[in-house]
């Protein structure tokens, strides 16, 4: 055996092995890359022509045309968000490999923070190739809505892994059968989020559920720049520190189910 | 001489169903135990609660010295696992997987040790064919060349030589063999196959609905059960022969 062989760990090796597993899936396959950018570009195709229709028919989105479609690419970075961890997640799942790298010595919250960065990288893959052909087909870029869209995004990606690392909890603990809940979650936020219409539209106690989210936050901030070209720096303030919150409590119900699932003795039998 | 493994009556209990009762063993720095015990003996159940995989209901692990219900992480470096009960990756080549996990147990000079480990296991033409593609003879040594990949001095092996050819198993045998005495390490066995068992193992525990039914060396077994082989001493354990002779030769349950 050589010396070579003696282990020299670190926390960010092990993510970045982490990564590097799910990259190696993600390069291996164009069919996947294209999979992170098709809904997005479908939804883009058809909110931008709705756009284009209703500019026409009224004042408010003819006076910043952008507002659905940003909306749109917006809740999708929410959604890719959740659904790029809860994937990476269900790959260890699928591929029975958990018993392996929990055995090893990755820590769960170094697990987090590999999914939670292959999250981000699939996001950037799907989004910005969509982004872009947004330009293309309707003239119309994100991009101007300027630095507030960065915060925009990560605080809606931020609040997506909060609820993924929570799903994926869920799964490790009720199995297979929860995996439903990975692909379907987080659109019952959808109608709280303010997306498409104002919160002030929603009967005054779904706006309270509304305001406790973060979503509502940002299409409200987002809104106010496109309409107003009014920056308020104090939507931005509540969906970070909300952002912040929920990723916390995601984690934390993720541990929760994890040592649950390690005193069932699930980590090593769960899978298809 | 140093225990490197040391269990402490150990038990575990999923709702009524008790998996392991009162579990205690030592095993020396060097040496190798085997674990034999028929289907539900709680085997693996022992090498996943070793591993920090599942918690005890109650009872005391030391590795290396270290308590590893508290400080786990601190001896898991230099541990490592193969069972056939949990996969690799099938869509990562081996070389891939080789990579990750070398990465996570913080391997220096990763790409040498893949070469030497992909030489000692006749894996070098497999290892850019994906995990999944291969036989299970390959993923076998796959999943064993993972194991060896950090040189643990701590290696714990479910049924390694399941689905393995007789030929390639008396291989491998070969291979943990050299590979326990060229690093000294503390490897404990769970194993069906009775010569592996005997040509591996310095001591054995015999398991029965999760208690230890009877220990001691192959030799000592054999001779203790009045058989020619491991497997006879097997076979008299899970068909109930045992019993008589357990009463007539006071046979230790618990050392």
């Amino acid at each position: 055996m050589t010396p070579a062989a003696i282990a020299h760990g670190s926390p960010l090796t092990r993510v970045t092995a982490l990564v590097l597993r799910h990259w190696y899936i993600l390069r291996g396959s164009w069919l996947r890359i294209v999979e992170l950018a098709y809904w997005p570009a479908v939804q883009m195709v058809m909110w931008g022509f709705l756009s284009e229709f209703l500019s026409k028919q009224t004042s408010y989105v003819a006076q910043a045309f952008g507002i659905l479609l940003s909306g749109m690419l917006l809740w999708d970075v929410l959604v890719r968000g959740q659904l790029g961890l809860s994937i990476s997640f269900l790959e260890e799942m699928w591929s029975r490999n958990l018993g392996h790298l929990f055995a090893s010595p990755l820590r769960p919250i170094e697990f987090a923070a590999g999914i939670v960065t292959m999250s981000l990288i699939r996001t950037v893959v799907g989004m910005v190739p969509v982004t872009i052909l947004t330009v293309v087909f309707f003239g119309f870029s994100i991009y101007s809505l300027g630095w507030p869209l960065l915060a925009f995004f990560f605080t809606l990606q931020m609040f997506g892994w909060g609820v993924g690392l929570a799903i994926s909890g869920m799964v490790l603990r009720k199995g297979m059968g929860a995996e439903t809940f990975a692909w379907a979650a987080v659109f019952i936020l959808l109608p709280v989020s303010g997306v498409y219409y104002p919160i002030d539209v929603l009967p005054y106690w779904l706006q309270l559920i509304a305001w406790a989210l973060p979503p509502a936050y940002v299409f409200e901030g987002m809104r106010a720049v496109f309409a107003r070209e009014l920056l308020r720096p104090e939507l931005l303030a509540g969906a970070l520190a909300l952002s912040v919150v929920y990723l916390a409590i995601g984690f934390c119900c993720f541990l929760w189910l994890f040592n649950i699932s390690r005193r069932k003795g699930l980590l090593s039998t769960q899978g298809e | 001489m140093y225990a490197v493994i040391d269990v402490h009556h150990l038990r575990k209990e999923y709702d009524k169903i008790v998996a392991v009762d009162d579990l205690s063993f030592v095993v020396p720095g060097g040496a190798v135990l085997g674990l034999l015990g028929g289907n539900g003996a709680g085997k693996t159940t022992t090498i996943s609660m070793l591993l920090g995989l599942l918690v005890p209901t109650s009872g005391q692990i030391r590795i290396l010295g270290e308590d590893m219900l508290r400080h786990r992480f601190r001896v898991l470096p230099r541990m490592n696992l193969s069972s056939p009960y949990v996969d690799l990756p099938h869509r990562l080549t081996a070389r891939q997987n080789l990579v990750v996990y070398g990465r996570l147990y913080g391997v220096r000079d990763l790409a040498r040790r893949i070469d030497e480990l992909a030489a000692q296991l006749d894996l070098a033409e497999h290892l850019d064919r994906p995990f999944g593609h291969l036989s299970s003879g390959q993923k076998t040594r796959v999943t064993l060349a993972k194991a060896l990949v950090n040189t643990p001095a701590v290696l714990l092996l479910d049924e390694p030589t399941a689905s393995l050819d007789p030929d390639t198993a008396d291989w491998v045998r070969t291979l943990l063999k050299d590979y326990q005495r060229q690093t000294g390490a503390t490897i404990l066995l769970a194993s069906h196959n009775m010569p592996e068992v005997e040509r591996l193992c310095d001591d054995v525990i015999l398991m029965q609905t999760g208690k230890v039914f009877d220990r001691g060396s192959p030799d000592e077994l054999i001779a203790r059960f009045g058989r020619d082989s491991m497997e006879e001493v097997f076979l008299d354990m899970a068909r109930g022969r045992a019993r008589n002779i357990e009463e007539l030769r006071k046979v230790e349950t618990v050392r």
